[in-house]
């Protein structure tokens, strides 16, 4: 996972490139809250643009992380989202909860 | 007469989940011989991810045991037995909900069985408490049209 800062929006920005699942869910974790809480962020945008597989630990994950942001002050949104994770997040109804960003694919290969 | 395509694997490894990624690229291996699309093919893995998962977090508890794959391929239909000797199931009916979790201090999202029954066709659970379980999942893969035409179109321009 690829990680970016701007430091004038207070964004800060994941770029997950693994297959995500049970194991990878927990490298991404301890890395993401670890960049949370050292840039302390007003905003964090996760995207997916090159997640190529993802099962229900990705649910548990974004949960897990939304919770993680909320408490240190910041949004979080999901990005660039492939059609296989898009019907898994739509399954758990956590779009109703996370907004989806429209991230730019220009930003994102900067991240 | 067309014989009826048939096929058997079995896969069995340690519960560990980095085996997770080889499971299900194992099981699209095997499935790719019924010419399944991109998204058939994406289900198939997410089922058997989510089933595999089950096996190493829930019925071995992140001990030890052996996870087990069957794999049939008869016709056009795939169906895969994924089992575990582990604790077991004490109430199938309640584990299959959406959203219920035995672990939901793990982030666990208890969505696992739902999207097995929702990604493939059919999804029966065995469980005995003690003894293990498994789950016996099919999905039919739907022919492609197109190919077979060309096919024909092949066998019928070479004579």
């Amino acid at each position: 996972m690829e990680s970016k800062f701007y430091e004038e929006d207070k964004l800060l920005i994941f770029k997950i490139t693994d297959e995500i699942d049970d194991c990878s869910v927990q490298k991404i974790r301890r890395k993401a809250d670890y960049e949370m809480e050292r840039y302390m962020p007003k905003k964090v945008i996760f995207d997916f643009s090159c997640v190529t597989f993802m099962d229900s630990a990705g649910i548990g994950m974004i949960i897990g992380r939304y919770k993680f942001a909320n408490m240190i002050g910041a949004q979080l949104e999901v990005s660039n989202l492939t059609q296989s994770v898009k019907r898994i997040f739509e399954m758990s109804g956590i779009l109703k909860l996370i907004p989806v960003a429209s991230l730019g694919q220009a930003q994102s290969s900067h991240a | 007469m067309k014989d009826v395509f048939e096929n058997e694997m079995k896969l069995e490894f340690i519960s560990r989940s980095s085996n997770e990624a080889f499971a299900r690229l194992t099981v699209a291996a095997f499935a790719a011989q019924l010419d399944p699309t991109i998204e058939e093919l994406a289900d198939i893995k997410t089922a058997v991810s989510e089933a595999v998962t089950n096996c190493i977090i829930h019925g071995y508890e992140n001990k030890q045991g052996i996870v087990k794959i069957v794999g049939h391929l008869k016709e056009n239909e795939i169906i895969l037995e994924i089992s575990d000797t582990g604790k077991g199931i004490e109430n199938v009916d309640i584990a299959r909900e959406p959203l219920y979790t035995t672990k939901p201090n793990l982030e666990r999202s208890g969505m696992g069985f739902t999207i097995m029954e929702s990604f493939m066709d059919t999804m029966e659970i065995e469980s005995i408490v003690g003894l293990g379980t498994k789950v016996t999942m099919s999905k039919k893969i739907k022919p492609n049209r197109k190919e077979e035409e060309e096919d024909f179109q092949m066998i019928t321009t070479s004579h």
